[in-house]
């Protein structure tokens, strides 16, 4: 048999630290309901994510759109009044890119608020239009790869039969190109949710600044933000596994 | 539509065609005056060295590739006209490609019925059944419900010369057929090629198979520097050359 001595002086100062700890925590999140703040910000968060994504969804789609169109037939087309659109569209598009691609997102947040949107009251709204713009445009080159990524030999198959550049895109081109946009998207909504994080520049109380007002309310910095980041981990980690889910779906139905 | 075309009479008349432009290394020809006529029933096969423009000439013809200059008339119209809907002139100029190109995401019978029930607006049924024939003619039926990537590249390009036939196209173009396919698998293809030969199908073919050309072309075609060098039967082109640069090809291929 094996005794362990144990030295009482050690249990004791380790229930001290754990009746610190438990103070801190009351403190800092049951005292005056402080909890509330983190709550409130991760339901602020998760809306400004959630229509971010989908804004930049559309703007993406529309952008790689105008990118790939431009990029395949324009060669094809005759010179007229559709070949100058489509090079004016893709100017501005490329313009677009270059410019949100190129520029920090808290400077574009801020430019946003500050700005364009002087003179709005609705704090939410511009951060989404912010986050929503500027995810557009890294979600227009995953599509856009994603359609490149397809052999030139199916389009060619495609227009051979005697669909038109529409219709290949549509039965042919999109249906295989899902395959390698649907995880970058996802892997794009992981990052969305951790960037909104700024909007606290902006006075926007989302998880981030939740956990720092709480902060400034205590002066003890360690447990409020250890939520938030513990917050944050737990919402990527649930993401991830389910980006990967939805690879391995994607890779068995390739056969 | 124009009227119907007999057998005999000119399908594809191609007059001057050209494909000129410029990269680092100058203007280059690709396609130098191209003159020539495709009658129904007719199997041209075109042969030269690699970069000779047989390809883009092959893939001129439906505009895969657009050419600089010269006409291309199909069935009575300009191919090249904006007024005519090449995609609908492309519904009747059937295509097979080196590499296949089936669409790996459709099964065998998906991959053979999405343009006649997109284009021809063909009911499902009666897709199928065209489809199932088709797939019988080249003994691979059982295969309708698999997938490109369970098949063998010599039953790929079966598969491949069906679905441009379920179009029921009047040519069709034949781009390298059996450069991408192991050895032992080149038989079947010709198989198929020679059987729908047979049947009357106008056919261009660019090829490196020399004995198919003999044993199967009406009439070929000898291309070199984007030219047609020399043109006539297989007897005459490979009994009896005349051009020092088709001699030296064939005695370099045969």
């Amino acid at each position: 048999m094996f005794y362990c001595k144990v030295d009482y002086r050690v249990l004791l100062s380790f229930s001290d630290w754990l009746n610190k700890w438990k103070d801190r925590l009351y403190l800092n999140f049951v005292a005056s309901g402080r909890y509330k703040y983190l709550v409130r910000g991760l339901w602020m968060t998760l809306r400004i994510t959630f229509f971010a994504v989908l804004l930049g969804i559309a703007l993406g789609v529309v952008a790689a759109i105008i990118r790939s169109t431009h990029d395949k037939i324009i060669e094809e087309i005759r010179p007229g009044f559709g070949k100058f659109l489509l090079r004016f569209f893709n100017l501005i598009v490329k313009l677009y890119l270059t410019i949100i691609r190129g520029t920090p997102v808290v400077v574009q947040l801020m430019i946003m608020y500050y700005v364009i949107f002087a003179s709005s009251t609705n704090a939410m709204m511009v951060a989404i239009l912010a986050f929503g713009i500027n995810s557009g445009a890294y979600v227009a080159e995953i599509i856009r790869s994603g359609i490149m990524s397809i052999d030139a030999g199916q389009f060619e198959a495609g227009r051979s039969l005697g669909f038109n550049y529409i219709q290949t895109m549509i039965y042919i081109i999109i249906p295989q190109a899902i395959k390698n946009i649907l995880p970058a998207l996802a892997n794009e909504f992981i990052v969305l949710i951790k960037e909104t994080s700024i909007s606290g520049y902006v006075g926007i109380m989302e998880l981030t600044r939740g956990g720092d007002v709480i902060r400034s309310r205590t002066f003890d910095a360690f447990p409020p933000l250890l939520a938030v980041a513990i917050i944050y981990l737990i919402i990527v980690v649930f993401f991830t596994k389910l980006v990967s889910m939805l690879e391995r779906r994607m890779r068995n139905s390739e056969r | 539509m124009s009227a119907e075309i007999k057998t005999g009479e000119v399908l594809i008349s191609v007059k001057d065609l050209a494909k000129h432009y410029k990269n680092k290394a100058g203007e280059i020809h690709a396609l130098d005056g191209i003159t020539t006529d495709i009658k129904k029933g007719e199997v041209l096969v075109i042969i030269g060295p690699s970069g000779s423009g047989k390809s883009t000439f092959l893939r001129s013809l439906n505009l895969l590739e657009r050419p600089t200059g010269g006409t291309i008339t199909f069935e009575g119209q300009d191919v090249m006209s904006p007024k005519n809907d090449i995609n609908k002139l492309r519904q009747k100029m059937g295509m097979v490609f080196q590499h296949f190109n089936l669409f790996p995401h459709l099964t065998i019978m998906d991959n053979m019925t999405l343009a006649p029930k997109k284009l021809l607006k063909m009911s499902q049924e009666e897709a199928e059944k065209k489809a199932l024939q088709l797939l019988e003619r080249v003994g691979l039926q059982d295969r309708a419900d698999t997938y490109p990537s369970q098949l063998s590249g010599g039953q790929k390009q079966r598969i491949a010369i069906v679905r441009a036939l379920c179009m029921s196209p009047d040519v069709l173009l034949f781009d390298e057929p059996t450069s991408a396919l192991d050895p032992e698998m080149v038989g079947e293809v010709l198989d198929v090629m020679k059987d729908l030969a047979k049947t009357g199908m106008t056919m261009a073919v660019v090829t490196h198979e020399m004995g198919f050309a003999k044993e199967v072309a009406s009439r070929v075609i000898f291309m070199d520097a984007g030219k047609i060098v020399e043109e006539g039967t297989p007897e005459e082109i490979f009994d009896n050359p005349q051009n020092e640069r088709l001699k030296t090809f064939l005695a370099k291929v045969l």
